[in-house]
C-alpha cells in the first residue's frame, strides 16, 4: 500500500485527496484522541496516571471485566458469525433474505434498546431468565449478561468480513481436496480455513474493539457492581460526576493504549495468516 | 486551512509522517485558539425572554406548574413574555453539563454539593452561593421514603431492617445520583442516632463523647456495608432503580424521594406496592442557585432573580405542596399541606455530617467510606 503512495501520479490529484484525508482524520480522529492524551499529560504526572489508572484495584478489576468480556464476546463471534457466513453463502432455504439483512439489526439498533431488551429477556422474571434461574444460572446483573450483550453487538462484524471471503472461495476447491482424499475436517482445516482465516481474525478484532467501547447497553444489563460487573467505561464515567476529569481521561487514554497495542497485534497476526497468498 | 499546498508525489516515507505531524498540530492549535464568540445580548431591551431551567428528575411536574404560574406573574409585573425552558437528568450529571458550558440561567439541583462543584469547577457562581437566597437556598424540602411489595411481606419498618439478610435493597450508586447520597447519609445517621439517642447531632460534636461517638461511627460503617451487600443492582440514578424495583420486579425495598413516591398515590396501589416511612430520616435540602455568569452574559439577571425568589411567595409554596415537597417558606401552606405528608423525625445534613462539603469527603470521596463497601476483603 504504501509503495502505491509512492508511485508519482497516474491518477492526478494526489496532493488534494491527501489533504483532504488527512484534515478529515485530524478533525474527527486525530484532535480529539490527541487532546485526550494531551489533556491527561499535562494535569497528571506519570506516577499518578500509573496509581489511579494502572494498579487501582478497582480500575484493574473493571479492566479484567472490559477485556476478558470483550475477549471472549469476540471468540464467540469468531464462532458463531463464521458459522453464519457460512450458512448464507453456502445454503439456500426460505427466508435466507431476510436473515441475511437482520445481521446487520444490531449494527442500527440504539444499544441502549438492545441492552433494555436483553435484561427483560433475562432477568429472573423474563422469558428466558425464568428459566435459568432455578438452575443457578445467573445472566441479567451478572457476568454472563455482559458477555451476551458484546456478542449481540458484535455479530455483525465477523458475518460481514468473512462472507466476502467464503464467497469468493470456490467450492471446485473443495471438491478437490476431497477428491484427493481430504476428509472433511482436513478440508475445513488445511483449505478453508486459511482462505477465509485474515478476514476472520479482521473482524474478530472489530468486533473486539467494538465491545470495548461499548456502554449503552451494559449499563442496564451489567448490574454494576463495582470489582464485579463494573465495565471501564462505566468507570470513567462515575468519575466525571465525581468531577474528577483528569481520573477519567487517565482511564481513557489506558483503554486507548490498550486498544491500539491489541490491535496492533491482531493485525500482525493478520499479516502472518496472509503469508501465504500474493 | 488555505494555503495548503501538497507536492504532487514522490516524497519518502519520512516527509509523509512529518506532514502529517505538522497538519495535526496546526489543525490542533486552530483548534484551541478562541472561537468566534456570538452575542445574544440585549434581550433585557427587548419584550421576550427566554430562561433554561437545569434541574434534576423528580421535579419534572413540578415546575411544569411553576413555570406557568412564574410567566403569569411577570407578565403582569414588567409586561415582559418569558419562556422557561427545562433540562432534567440525574443531579450530577446536570451538574456537570452546567460546568461545561450548558446555558443555565438557574440551576435547581437534588443537593448543594452538585452546586457547590459548579462553583469549584467553573467561575460561573461564587462560592458563598448557598447565603444567597433564605433556608440555604432550598426553597422546598422533601425527605426520603421507602416502597415495598404489597402486604409488605418483609415486613420493613425501619432503616435497620434494611441490613437484615433477607431483604434485598434497590437504591441507586451514591457515586452517581443525588437521591442516592441522600439514602446512604440517611442510613448513617439512622445508626448514629440509634447509638447515641435522640440528642446525638449535640454530641457528635462534643469532645467528652468523643469515645461513645467513634463506636457509634464504626457501626454505621457496619451497618452500612451490611445494607449494600443487600443491593442486588446499583443503578445510576433514581429513575433507573424505579425501573429495577417496579419493571423487573427485583428487590424487596426501594429507597427513594418522599415526593416522588407520594405522587405514585393511588397508583401505588394498582401496581402491587405500598409505602413505609421510617420514624426518624434526613431532612433532604434540594438547592437552587442563580448561575451569575451565565445570566450577566445573556442579560437575564433581574428575570432569573425574581424566578427563585417566586419560589418563596405564597404561590411558588402552595405549588410545591401540590407536588409534594414540603413547603419552608409560607406557614399557610405548610399548614395547608401539612396532613399529607408522614410525620417523622428529621436530621439535617449540616448538624449531623457537618454540611455537604465534609460529607463529601468523608463518605463519597474516591477511597472514602462507600469505597470501602466494595473493597474485597
Amino acid at each position: 500500500m504504501a509503495l502505491a503512495l509512492k508511485r508519482p501520479g497516474v491518477l492526478p490529484g494526489f496532493g488534494l485527496s491527501m489533504g483532504l484525508t488527512l484534515l478529515y482524520m485530524a478533525f474527527l480522529v486525530l484532535i480529539p484522541l490527541g487532546g485526550l492524551v494531551l489533556f491527561t499529560g499535562t494535569r497528571m504526572t506519570l506516577a499518578q496516571l500509573w496509581q489511579t489508572a494502572v494498579v487501582d484495584p478497582r480500575v484493574v478489576a473493571a479492566y479484567r471485566v472490559s477485556f476478558g468480556a470483550s475477549l471472549l464476546a469476540a471468540s464467540l463471534n469468531a464462532i458463531g458469525g463464521l458459522l453464519v457466513a457460512w450458512v448464507l453463502v453456502r445454503y439456500d432455504f426460505p427466508g435466507k433474505r431476510v436473515i441475511d439483512a437482520s445481521v446487520d439489526l444490531p449494527f442500527a439498533l440504539p444499544t441502549a434498546v438492545s441492552g433494555i431488551a436483553l435484561t427483560t429477556l433475562y432477568a429472573h422474571t423474563g422469558w428466558i431468565g425464568r428459566w435459568l434461574e432455578p438452575l443457578g444460572i445467573q445472566v441479567a446483573y451478572a457476568w454472563p449478561g455482559i458477555v451476551i450483550a458484546l456478542t449481540l453487538i458484535g455479530l455483525p462484524f465477523v458475518v460481514r468480513t468473512v462472507q466476502p471471503a467464503l464467497a469468493s472461495l470456490d467450492q471446485e476447491i473443495e471438491e478437490a481436496a476431497a477428491s484427493l482424499g481430504a476428509t472433511r475436517w482436513q478440508t475445513f482445516r488445511q483449505v478453508i480455513l486459511p482462505a477465509v482465516l485474515p478476514s476472520l481474525l479482521t473482524g474478530f478484532a472489530m468486533a473486539f474493539a467494538r465491545a470495548l467501547g461499548e456502554f449503552g447497553s451494559i449499563y442496564f444489563i451489567a448490574g454494576n457492581m463495582p470489582y464485579k460487573t463494573e465495565i471501564a467505561p462505566l468507570l470513567i464515567l462515575i468519575r466525571l460526576e465525581q468531577f474528577d476529569y483528569v481520573g477519567a481521561t487517565g482511564i481513557g487514554v489506558v483503554m486507548l493504549v490498550a486498544a491500539f497495542v491489541l490491535l496492533l497485534l491482531i493485525n500482525l497476526l493478520q499479516a502472518w495468516s496472509r503469508r501465504y497468498q500474493d | 486551512m488555505n494555503g495548503m499546498n501538497c507536492p504532487r508525489a514522490g516524497y519518502s516515507r519520512m516527509a509523509q509522517a512529518a506532514i502529517v505531524i505538522v497538519l495535526a498540530v496546526a489543525v490542533f492549535l486552530g483548534g484551541l485558539l478562541p472561537g468566534c464568540k456570538t452575542d445574544s445580548g440585549g434581550s433585557a431591551a427587548t419584550d421576550q425572554v427566554t430562561l433554561l431551567n437545569v434541574s434534576y428528575d423528580p421535579t419534572r411536574e413540578f415546575y411544569r406548574e411553576y413555570n406557568e404560574a412564574f410567566a403569569r406573574y411577570w407578565k403582569e409585573k414588567t409586561g415582559q413574555t418569558v419562556a422557561i425552558q427545562q433540562s432534567h437528568g440525574g443531579s450530577g450529571s446536570q451538574s456537570r453539563a452546567v460546568i461545561d458550558g450548558l446555558q443555565a440561567d438557574v440551576v435547581t439541583l437534588a443537593l448543594a454539593y452538585d452546586i457547590d462543584a459548579i462553583a469549584l469547577h467553573s467561575d460561573l457562581l461564587p462560592a458563598d452561593w448557598q447565603s444567597r437566597l433564605p433556608h440555604n437556598s432550598a426553597a422546598y424540602v422533601s425527605t426520603l421514603a421507602f416502597l415495598v411489595r404489597k402486604g409488605n411481606p418483609k415486613q420493613i419498618r425501619d432503616w435497620g431492617d434494611l441490613a437484615r439478610a433477607d431483604v434485598q435493597v434497590i437504591t441507586p450508586n451514591p457515586k452517581t445520583s443525588g437521591v442516592a447520597r441522600w439514602n446512604y447519609l440517611a442510613m448513617w445517621g439512622y445508626v448514629l442516632r440509634r447509638e447515641l439517642g435522640p440528642d446525638f447531632a449535640a454530641q457528635l460534636g462534643d469532645p467528652a463523647q468523643a469515645e461513645a461517638v467513634a463506636a457509634a461511627q464504626a457501626k454505621a460503617a457496619e451497618f452500612v456495608t451490611a445494607v449494600y451487600r443487600n443491593v442486588p443492582v446499583l443503578d445510576r440514578g433514581a429513575r433507573g432503580s424505579t425501573n429495577t424495583f417496579i419493571q423487573r420486579r427485583i428487590g424487596d425495598v426501594l429507597i427513594n424521594w418522599e415526593n416522588e413516591i407520594l405522587l405514585g398515590g393511588r397508583e401505588l396501589d394498582e401496581a402491587g406496592l405500598e409505602i413505609v416511612v421510617p420514624p426518624v430520616s434526613i431532612l433532604a435540602e434540594p438547592a437552587i442557585a442563580l448561575v451569575d455568569g451565565n445570566v450577566d452574559r445573556k442579560g437575564t439577571r433581574a428575570v432569573a432573580e425574581a424566578y427563585l425568589e417566586y419560589l418563596y411567595s405564597e404561590i411558588g409554596q402552595e405549588i410545591a405542596g401540590r407536588h409534594y415537597y414540603r413547603p419552608i417558606a409560607s406557614e399557610t401552606a405548610a399548614a395547608k399541606y401539612r396532613d399529607q405528608f408522614p410525620s417523622l423525625e428529621l436530621f439535617t445534613i449540616d448538624a449531623v455530617f457537618g454540611g455537604w462539603a465534609a460529607a463529601h469527603r468523608a463518605h463519597f470521596a474516591d477511597g472514602a467510606t462507600f469505597d470501602q463497601i466494595y473493597k474485597p476483603r
